[in-house]
């Protein structure tokens, strides 16, 4: 009964450490506002798709495996997904790694740091009231600005992105 | 002449009337998004952890409340507990007690059952009432959407007036890196007689799950 336990813990453990070597990959960056705003303003004819979500927000956590289907669909396309996540710093390799490690999550991640909200929330859009999901769709070089609180309806989405979308090379 | 006169009246009577009505509607639209600082609150009856039915109204010796809408299950009003709590040690004497109202849907969340809600404030032993706001109601007429979301109302006569509305302070995860008290500040300033100087803030916190969406 011992052996038996003890095999499965050491099962158990081998399995974390293939986990843990798998998701080493899957590194998130903690950025500040700057830097964020920084990429949200930059001139290109990419179109930036930032989503703010969080572990703990249940309707994020629901929503996020759509929006890595989407970034899948829109792969060949001049279009950035950046996963905004709004998890404490302290939570980044517990929570946040381990989430998109396990949801198999290959949009970049990072996650922000700038804990004073009022601060910066009207920055990203004065529509905001600060509630997640909340996202923000950019192409500067279009002069076009999309901002959206709550859960997205893709079908929706996924066709303003598409207007949005410069057609690159053949398809 | 005459007669134009009169017409020409009536139609600038007329058009007045369909922009009070136009505008109007516009004004409905803002009430749907809550109380604005300045407004009459209304009050309300609810349901406390601690037993019985509280109001904002029953308590004669308030000068006025700090209402924040939170939760058990919610990491960022767990986060804010004790401070929450602190808040109401520091002023209910001072006439500004907390009242603390749980706005979810229990059947979204198991944690935010009443049963769980009388047993967090008998075991963390909160000094204030902590209600449910079983349909949702005042949520909705506070405007509130996140878990937590702080107010401060100042009693005048028998009336409630919005003076605060928004987060507690500028660091959710870190309390000794506080700079910025936002409700202590907002009732500080009307403890000494004076406005609200930050009265409006935007802060980040959990989605209110609503029933039925």
């Amino acid at each position: 009964m011992v052996l038996k336990r003890s095999a499965l813990i050491f099962i158990f453990g081998l399995y974390l450490s293939v986990f843990q070597l798998f998701s080493q990959s899957e590194d998130v960056r903690v950025i500040h506002f700057e830097d964020l705003q920084k990429q949200i303003n930059k001139i290109t004819d990419t179109t930036l798709v930032v989503h703010f979500w969080a572990t703990w927000c249940r309707p994020c956590t629901e929503e996020l495996p759509d929006y890595e289907k989407l970034s899948q669909k829109f792969a060949n396309k001049k279009v950035r997904f950046l996963m905004v996540s709004m998890d404490f710093p302290k939570d980044v390799k517990d929570k946040v790694e381990l989430f998109i490690a396990k949801n198999s999550i290959h949009s970049e991640v990072v996650l922000l740091d700038e804990p004073d909200y009022n601060a910066w929330i009207d920055e990203i859009d004065k529509e905001w009231s600060g509630t997640i999901p909340a996202t923000l769709i950019v192409n500067l070089t279009m002069r076009k600005r999309i901002f959206f609180e709550g859960q997205a309806n893709m079908e929706k989405f996924m066709e303003e992105l598409k207007e949005m979308t410069p057609i690159v090379g053949t398809n | 002449m005459k007669k134009l006169y009169i017409f020409s009246f009536m139609g600038v009577l007329l058009m007045g009337l369909t922009a009070i009505v136009a505008f109007k509607n516009s004004a409905d639209s803002v009430i749907d998004k809550g109380y604005a600082i300045g407004d009459v609150v209304s009050d309300f009856n609810l349901k406390s952890a601690s037993g019985g039915i509280t109001s904002m109204a029953e308590n004669r010796s308030a000068k006025g409340y700090i209402i924040v809408f939170t939760c058990n299950h919610c990491p960022f009003s767990k986060a804010y507990e004790s401070r929450i709590m602190a808040l109401d040690r520091k002023y209910a004497s001072q006439g500004y007690p907390v009242l603390a109202i749980n706005p979810n849907d229990p059947a979204a969340y198991e944690e935010d059952t009443f049963q769980n809600m009388q047993a967090v404030a008998k075991s963390k032993g909160y000094t204030f009432e902590y209600l449910q706001d079983e349909t949702q109601s005042v949520a909705r007429s506070f405007g509130a959407a996140r878990t937590p979301s702080a107010y401060v109302v100042k009693r005048e006569g028998d009336k409630f007036i919005m003076q605060y509305i928004g987060g507690i302070d500028d660091n959710t995860q870190d309390a000794n890196g506080v700079t910025k008290r936002y409700i202590e500040d907002a009732v500080n300033s009307l403890l000494a007689g004076k406005p609200v100087v930050v009265n409006l803030t935007k802060s980040v916190g959990c989605a209110i799950k609503w029933k039925g969406v």
